[in-house]
């Protein structure tokens, strides 16, 4: 397949340089060759040439073994090998392996920086017209780079045969940064061509048209500002979406990370400082359920998240429904206390998977359907991230709807509101704060399931989020999740606007300090709970 | 008769505490600079600075404990304002080095000349001089506690609230100083002291002299601590501690009282900072991370809040646990300790080692008193 298609490459190009016959083609390469035989760098650079447009089904592979120093010359037979990437040394003109040591002269042809540029060409030439649309793209991409003119009649060849309309747009695009360079292009196509790569609108556009050489006409030049000015608009504002985007990327992981510490505060009252310590321990769930899977049943890795979900929630809600029997029942009403032991829990819980796994970063793979990304417009959404954020939404959603809609949320709601009332109704209050550390928990170990998947997983994993997650629920305020919604994605798209201006650092600062403002102003958070359970 | 009783015992103890720190401060010296080396007696010079360190720290403890302890307010971030004294002295000694740093500049410190600072920036001028430096040590925590309270009582946010903000508060300090164009030496923050007031920081006798230092200032902070709890000013912080609506519809300005005593925690933390970095040799935004604020609030604890004394032997006893544990091979265990210490303390010992024994002596006495004719139980009348 692949042999027919150069084939019909090789018979396309025959045609276009009114070559006359098969054998003419074959002795044309024969002859290009020889420029390599010189040991001149003039004589190469029009062998390259030669054999760029020779298009013979070696063109290609020869060109690349020059690049990589793999084309040998002998000087003495005037013959020209190449090694193959098993150092099996071919005869450059036929491709068949040669018997034997070859002749004993063998020597490198040697290349410089100027070869190696119009090689890069030569190169993304032959390959404008590669079966793979993939390829294809590449090549004009670096066609676009290099603007070499001699590229341009394969390039117009390409874009007669193209039918695929992505790649098509690159070649054009190529094409018109070729007439853009070009001394001998009318002003007219060159105006044209201005607007070809005003469509683009990325960087590489800008900054061709921004360089654009002072001697064009004004015409050209005019386009080309009115362009430049267009495209720096258009950049702006991707860069905007762009910045929105990881936003709310850092905000559904601070979702994640905040929305159980806001569940436990606004129904206990209790900051849970070891919070974080439950995200870790989710991630290290996802650890060893990916080790079990490596050594056991690696077919099964694609579904190792699925199945490290529900028993990061399980282990991390079980260890809090423990530490809320252990530890916090006998701390409320004691809310600084509770702070203090829940730390001190949190030394622990770090110090102990620190012995058990070790001081390092853990391995966690990605499966096959989170790894990649796309192409949005001028920016690139990687799945791992989209996931993520589609995981924390469906996580808030399922909370709000436990809240609402079950036995236990409407219990939780009564406590959070009114604890002495509900209790009078009923209500197992001992029991339903034990639920609810354990949820929080439970919720904490879901976040750490996602940010094992674009975080290090090592003991000190909780302690990056926890003051960012207490930051989201004293921003969003407590006892109410939409707060905590509201106060994740505005703190982690805050924070990524600010950064472009102020550093990752300082942006941080800054935020730190707009919230303690913020505090003034609103001290009870955003969404903050009204009548008397705010003196509670 | 019993309070009035109580509160002339406690004033016997408090005395006694004073003598032994006075004691403390003499021998310690008069151990390692007169007894002679081959003597059992004698201290040598490191155990003399981790004592000195460990007066600091004390320091530190009684003004979380004046705040906390009297005032409730709990403050995760005191590190920021030690540290912060820690770097106003830091500075002042950096600039004694003079011309003696590794590229001679007899200006800029030696991480200025490498990251290629043409002059001085303006807010290291004056710190040439020790008592600016000083001024500043009490200056900087002390303004940016009052700003910082100023805004935070004014809209009273209490409890957790509170301790969150004073924790992101010193957890962005510590990014900011961890920055090199901060100005403060970034990661590795500023060190390789040589004077401190013409004397050789790494001699006996200036060590000694530190330690004597600390350990006055110790003292000066427990005599401030003990008049402003004892003053009828201290009862009413009490009462913010106890009942803080209650109080503010008595007609207290509660924001003031507090952003006084917050202030005033401030600067002794900052002093503490300050005579802490020349006995160590090192300050480095590392000082800032809300850890180590955390763990001073458990000196406060074990030893027992709201008692002042407590706070001091609270921080000596936790720190020399920390020294023992994570000198040795049990090193990997402290945290595991100290975690445990906290939820322990927090659980089971919750007026902390020097609380319980007073609130013993005092059922004691009870029991005494109930055994006795009726005590007079009636409070005693505002002074």
């Amino acid at each position: 397949m692949r042999h027919w298609a150069d084939r019909l490459v090789g018979c396309l190009l025959v045609c276009m340089l009114l070559l006359a016959a098969l054998p003419a083609h074959a002795a044309g390469f024969a002859d290009a060759l020889q420029h390599f035989v010189a040991d001149d760098f003039s004589e190469t650079e029009a062998g390259i040439a030669e054999v760029a447009a020779s298009g013979d089904r070696m063109a290609a592979p020869v060109l690349s073994a020059l690049q990589d120093g793999r084309l040998l010359f002998s000087a003495a037979d005037k013959t020209v090998f190449m090694k193959d990437e098993s150092d099996r040394l071919l005869d450059a003109a036929t491709g068949r392996p040669v018997a034997g040591a070859g002749p004993a002269d063998l020597d490198t042809v040697r290349i410089n920086n100027r070869l190696r540029r119009a090689l890069d060409g030569a190169l993304g030439a032959l390959t404008l017209l590669a079966p793979d649309a993939g390829r294809r793209f590449d090549a004009a991409q670096a066609v676009f780079k290099s603007r070499d003119e001699n590229v341009l009649p394969t390039l117009d060849r390409a874009i007669d045969k193209e039918t695929n309309s992505r790649v098509k747009a690159a070649m054009l695009q190529a094409r018109a940064a070729i007439t853009l360079g070009s001394a001998d292009a009318t002003e007219a196509d060159q105006t044209a061509a201005v607007a070809v790569i005003r469509a683009r609108g990325d960087q590489d556009a800008l900054n061709l048209l921004s360089g654009l050489p002072a001697d064009s006409p004004p015409a050209v030049q005019r386009a080309a500002r009115d362009a430049v000015a267009s495209i720096q608009h258009g950049l702006a504002m991707w860069d905007g979406v762009q910045n929105i985007w990881y936003g709310l990327s850092l905000g559904s992981v601070l979702l994640l990370a905040a929305i159980g510490l806001a569940i436990t505060f606004g129904v206990m009252g209790v900051i849970n400082m070891a919070h974080g310590e439950m995200v870790m321990i989710g991630a290290y769930v996802t650890f060893v359920v990916q080790e079990i899977i490596r050594t056991r049943n690696p077919a099964l890795f694609d579904y190792s998240l699925a199945i490290a979900v529900p028993l990061a929630f399980l282990v991390a809600g079980g260890i809090g429904i423990v530490i809320e029997r252990t530890i916090i029942r006998f701390l409320y009403g004691r809310p600084l206390e509770t702070l203090l032991a829940t730390w001190g829990l949190s030394l622990i819980l770090q110090q102990a998977v620190r012995t058990g796994f070790g001081p390092n970063n853990r391995e966690v793979g990605a499966p096959s359907w989170m790894s990649g990304a796309f192409e949005l417009g001028q920016i690139t959404i990687t799945y791992n991230r989209l996931w993520i954020i589609c995981f924390s939404l469906v996580v808030f959603v399922a909370l709000i709807a436990l809240l609402r809609f079950t036995r236990l949320g409407l219990e939780m709601r009564a406590v959070t509101q009114n604890r002495a009332m509900a209790a009078a109704m009923g209500i197992a209050t001992a029991r339903i704060d034990a639920l609810t550390f354990g949820l929080g928990s439970g919720v904490a170990g879901l976040a750490g399931v996602a940010l094992s998947q674009i975080d290090n997983v090592s003991p000190n994993l909780g302690q990056g989020y926890i003051i960012d997650s207490f930051m989201v629920v004293v921003f969003g305020g407590v006892g109410n999740l939409w707060g905590t919604l509201v106060g994740a994605l505005s703190l982690g798209i805050a924070n990524k606007f600010l950064e472009p201006f102020a550093g990752a650092v300082l942006g941080k600062i800054a935020i730190l300090v707009l919230i303690i403002l913020f505090i003034q102003k609103r001290p009870r958070g955003l969404f903050a709970l009204r009548g008397r359970a705010v003196e509670a | 008769m019993t309070q009035s009783f109580l509160a002339r015992s406690l004033d016997r103890g408090g005395t006694a505490f004073l003598v032994v720190l006075g004691a403390i401060a003499i021998l310690v010296p008069v151990l390692n600079l007169l007894v002679p080396a081959t003597s059992a007696l004698h201290l040598p010079t490191y155990l003399m600075s981790l004592f000195g360190k460990y007066v600091c720290y004390a320091l530190l403890a009684l003004a979380i404990d004046l705040i906390w302890g009297y005032c409730g307010i709990l403050s995760l971030g005191h590190g920021a304002f030690f540290a912060l004294g820690g770097y106003a002295m830091g500075m002042y000694l950096m600039r004694q080095i003079g011309a003696r740093g590794v590229y001679a500049n007899p200006v800029l410190p030696d991480f200025m000349v490498f990251l290629n600072w043409p002059e001085l920036p303006v807010y290291w001028y004056g710190f040439e001089h020790f008592a600016y430096a000083a001024l500043m040590v009490l200056l900087v925590p002390g303004v940016l506690a009052f700003v910082f309270g100023w805004f935070a009582f004014r809209s009273r946010v209490t409890g957790v609230y509170l301790s969150i903000i004073t924790q992101a508060l010193t957890y962005a300090l510590m990014l900011g100083f961890f920055r090199n164009n901060f100005g403060f030496g970034g990661n590795n923050g500023l060190t390789d002291f040589k004077d401190i007031l013409g004397f050789n920081v790494q001699a006996e006798g200036t060590r000694a002299a530190l330690f004597a230092a600390s350990v006055v200032a110790l003292m000066i902070g427990v005599i401030i601590c003990r008049a402003i709890v004892a003053s009828k000013f201290g009862k009413v912080l009490i009462a913010i501690r106890d009942a803080e609506a209650r109080t503010r519809f008595l007609g207290y300005r509660v924001e003031s009282y507090k952003l006084f005593v917050f202030t005033l925690s401030a600067c002794m933390a900052g002093v503490a900072g300050a005579l802490y970095v020349p006995q160590v040799g090192i300050i480095n935004p590392s000082e800032f991370a809300p850890a180590n604020s955390i763990e001073a609030v458990i000196w406060v604890a074990v030893g027992g809040r709201g008692t002042l004394t407590g706070a001091v032997i609270g921080a000596v006893l936790v720190n020399y646990a920390k020294t023992y544990f994570t000198s040795g091979a049990l090193a990997p265990y402290w945290l595991f300790l100290l975690g445990a210490l906290f939820i322990a303390v927090t659980l089971a010992l919750p007026r902390g080692i020097v609380g319980t024994l007073r609130h013993w002596q005092s059922e004691r006495r009870s029991r005494m008193a109930a055994s006795a004719p009726a005590p007079d139980v009636a409070p005693r009348p505002a002074e």
